[in-house]
């Protein structure tokens, strides 16, 4: 690796890539030195995940030349960029969910094969899952469809730093940290400076500009298929990357002012282990913790005690936006239109036909009002990229009029400039009455809401209010020993 | 040109393609002297199948796994029960029909029922259902032939203007499952409960409600076309139903729906169904013998599944 450093790992030139009349890709040129890490900024759609596709080799731009130490590589695949020691994180989590972790491991690396590769796999991903998250508590053997959606992602993320055969020279990272909680991110972020500093290359994409801009060497800002600003890390700011994105600033989210809610009834309750969970009416009510400890279980249990299995309600009870969308979210066979119209069909209907021009209105009303990014809301829904399906699942859970609404982390994927609006949105919602439960791994959503829980192994150890919300009063409830 | 590219990405286009090429090659060679016959006695025929197919379509609708094995049982003992209460009288024709549905509905909920509360697995379930169905027909039925009430016989054998009287009365049905499919929140239910079960849950669709309705109507659908097929042939028999298992599930799958749930279509339970007759009787009109005839048909159903999942994905 030394002997050619001064020639790109990966350097693409001149790529484009068009989806129908969709511009990916409108000619990016992009290198990636060694012992460098670049970061990737740009707003959902602006073209990252197709770039990355390209550099891993899943995609072929129909234009433009891939190269790699110098040389142009005519016939370049996913096996040619594994070959070249090019990994991929995805943004969609990519293990297969009913074998264990060693049998994944098996399955990346295809020289582990042959007898007692059991034993070799699990030797790998030990060491790498060691090195990357020092007592990260998973056992290998563990099937990872029984793993927390964190876990898996740590689980995906040691994978590809993990050497069997060939060495990793480029690791692209899609937002990792988005389903990790700050502590695991910042492991991650640590390796990452190790890795670089070995001489090892980086692309790492996110939303969380602080990451970026503490971790990157240098940083590029995509707009609509192109790069439009490129500049070293030091020379960037948070309030200059935003601006180079193209979303007007906002400012900081803050949170409404505290209002006097002690009066107001209470719409949700739940016992259990721990500290009772309350909620009342126009409430923003926020479950913290580490990612794991037992918040999505919570807004499971809030949801089955809330909405009937057997008879159609008249009135929604509770409304819920998921986190994990692949699971529990979309419905892949569908429009956007009807993805975002299933759960409030009650209200469009009669006599349980749907009215489709009151449908198609409502989802035009939307489609404006959140900006989800599609020429046409007869669309398939996997045509959006990953945060714009989100945003859609954000206007079928707030289009219903259930009372209540619970978010599981449903911001991850989703850019800066949206996540403003739906604040926005959450905040008026609430304002007129509606109660919000959000679980979130981002401390500045936390911090959004009026009162938050925070959750420590299943059960919640504390309740903080008002100006107590903050970040350090957060984590230090949740690395709190068992006394507390 | 761009309606015909929207036609071929219509997944049910391909069962009426066939259907088209088969009647016509069986015209061709009986050179037209039998069009109308084989045209009317495909419709009969395809008619019983229409109907248990419908009912076995919305059932795989619900998403992989999701099957009902006792819609033949359920045909017979609906067949013979009704036919039995009956008894060649022709003012007992409405109680029949009532008999024969509230069977259905029976029939459905103890499925649903064993699905749920025991626990297993729909095909098992249903299937252990089936022997349960097929056993309480036995017993009814000791061997007896009763003849239908002279008003059926008649009505079941003849036509309105040249069209088989059961076919309208699958037209009808099938019209309404469309309306049920596309144009109502229990059809979207039912497709989204296909994609997704936790999905589903989440939006708030009542998942298991929506279930047990689509049990019962599969059966109900089944005892349907059990009472007239007993009518149609002149008596109930024990294994009148039983060359319908498959059947129905082979006009779903032919018809252009996913067999993993979620997307679903009518239109492309007739042409399977009409298929499926008119491929037999086409071979029959060669003279070919039984075993080619087989292993023609099974080939031309394959070659049919093959063209139909060439086709686009994304209609929807």
């Amino acid at each position: 690796m030394t002997g050619n450093g001064s020639k790109a790992v990966i350097e693409v030139a001149d790529a484009k890539v068009s989806f129908g009349a969709v511009k990916a890709l409108d000619g990016v040129t992009l290198a990636i030195m060694p012992g460098e890490c670049l970061g990737l900024v740009g707003h959902n759609g602006a073209g990252k995940s197709t770039i990355v596709s390209v550099i891993n080799g899943g995609l072929t731009p129909h234009q433009g030349s891939i190269c790699g130490d110098g040389e142009i590589l005519a016939r370049y695949g996913i096996n040619a960029a594994r070959a070249r020691g090019v990994r991929c994180v995805f943004q969609e989590l990519s293990l297969c969910p009913n074998l264990t972790v060693i049998e994944n491991a098996r399955v990346l690396h295809r020289h582990l094969g042959g007898f007692g590769w059991r034993t070799r796999a699990k030797e790998v991903v030990e060491r790498s899952l060691d090195a990357v998250f020092p007592g990260h508590g998973i056992a290998s053997d563990r099937t990872v469809g029984d793993l927390s959606i964190a876990e898996r992602q740590m689980v995906e993320i040691a994978m590809a730093f993990s050497d069997a055969g060939t060495t990793p020279r480029l690791i692209i990272l899609d937002e990792p940290t988005s389903s990790l909680d700050a502590s695991l991110a910042d492991r991650l972020l640590a390796h990452i400076r190790r890795f670089v500093a070995a001489g090892g290359s980086v692309i790492f994409i996110s939303h969380i500009l602080h990451e970026i801009l503490t971790t990157a060497n240098r940083i590029v800002v995509m707009k609509d298929g192109r790069i439009v600003a490129e500049r070293p890390a030091a020379v960037w700011t948070e309030q200059s990357l935003v601006e180079a994105m193209g979303s007007v600033v906002k400012g900081e989210a803050h949170r409404r002012k505290a209002r006097d809610l002690a009066d107001a009834p209470v719409v949700v309750e739940q016992t259990g282990r721990g500290m009772p969970f309350r909620a009342r009416r126009g409430e923003i009510v926020g479950l913290a913790g580490l990612a794991g400890h037992g918040q999505t279980r919570m807004l499971m249990k809030l949801h089955a005690t809330a909405s009937a299995d057997w008879l159609p309600r008249r009135d929604p009870a509770i409304a819920f936006v998921a986190g994990d969308r692949r699971l529990n979210g979309i419905f892949e066979l569908w429009s956007i239109l009807k993805n975002l119209s299933i759960a409030s069909l009650g209200d469009l209907a009669v006599r349980g036909v749907v009215n489709s021009g009151a449908e198609t209105e409502r989802a035009g009303e939307w489609k404006r009002r959140i900006e989800i990014r599609t020429p046409d809301m007869a669309n398939r829904i996997l045509s959006l990229s990953g945060g714009n399906q989100q945003k859609v699942l954000f206007a079928r859970a707030l289009s219903t009029r259930a009372p209540v609404v619970l978010m599981d982390d449903p911001m991850r994927g989703v850019d800066v400039g949206t996540k403003q609006e739906v604040y926005e949105i959450v905040r008026q919602e609430a304002a007129q009455g509606r109660t919000f439960v959000w679980y979130s791994t981002e401390m500045e959503e936390v911090c959004l809401c009026d009162r938050v829980y925070v959750f420590r192994e299943g059960a919640i150890v504390a309740e903080l209010a008002g100006d107590a919300v903050t970040e350090e009063n957060i984590l230090a409830a949740s690395f709190r020993a068992e006394a507390a | 040109m761009k309606t015909l590219e929207r036609l071929s990405r219509r997944p049910w286009i391909w069962s009426w393609v066939a259907v088209f090429l088969v009647w016509f090659a069986t015209i061709i060679v009986t050179g037209g002297a039998s069009t109308l016959g084989l045209t009317q006695a495909a419709l009969t025929f395809a008619a019983f199948s229409i109907i248990v197919g419908i009912g076995q379509m919305f059932v795989i609708t619900l998403g992989p796994g999701n099957v009902d094995l006792s819609v033949p049982s359920t045909m017979t003992l609906a067949g013979t029960v009704s036919l039995k209460l009956m008894d060649v009288d022709n003012g007992m024709i409405l109680p029949g029909l009532v008999v024969a549905v509230l069977i259905g509905v029976a029939v459905g909920l103890l499925n649903y029922g064993l699905i749920k509360a025991l626990r297993i697995p729909p095909i098992i379930a249903t299937l252990s259902m089936s022997f349960i169905v097929q056993s309480a027909a036995i017993w009814t039925n000791r061997g007896l032939r009763i003849k239908p009430p002279g008003f059926l016989a008649e009505f079941t054998t003849s036509g309105t203007l040249g069209v088989p009287n059961v076919a309208i009365i699958a037209l009808l049905i099938s019209l309404g499952a469309w309306f049920l499919l596309e144009r109502t929140i229990y059809g979207r239910w039912i497709s989204a409960i296909g994609q997704s079960m936790p999905a589903a849950r989440m939006a708030g669709i009542p998942v298991d409600g929506t279930r047990f309705v689509t049990y019962v109507f599969c059966a109900v659908l089944a005892a349907l076309a059990g009472y007239l097929l007993a009518c149609f042939s002149g008596g109930a028999a024990l294994n009148m139903g039983s060359e319908y298992l498959l059947m129905s599930i082979a006009v779903v799958v032919l018809g252009g729906t996913a067999v993993a749930g979620g997307d679903s279509n009518v239109p492309g339970i007739w042409g399977a169904s009409l298929f499926m007759y008119l491929v037999v009787s086409m071979l029959n009109t060669y003279g070919l013998g039984a075993g080619i005839r087989l292993i023609m048909t099974g080939l031309i159903i394959i070659s049919v599944i093959m063209l139909a999942g060439g086709r686009q994905p994304g209609a929807r």
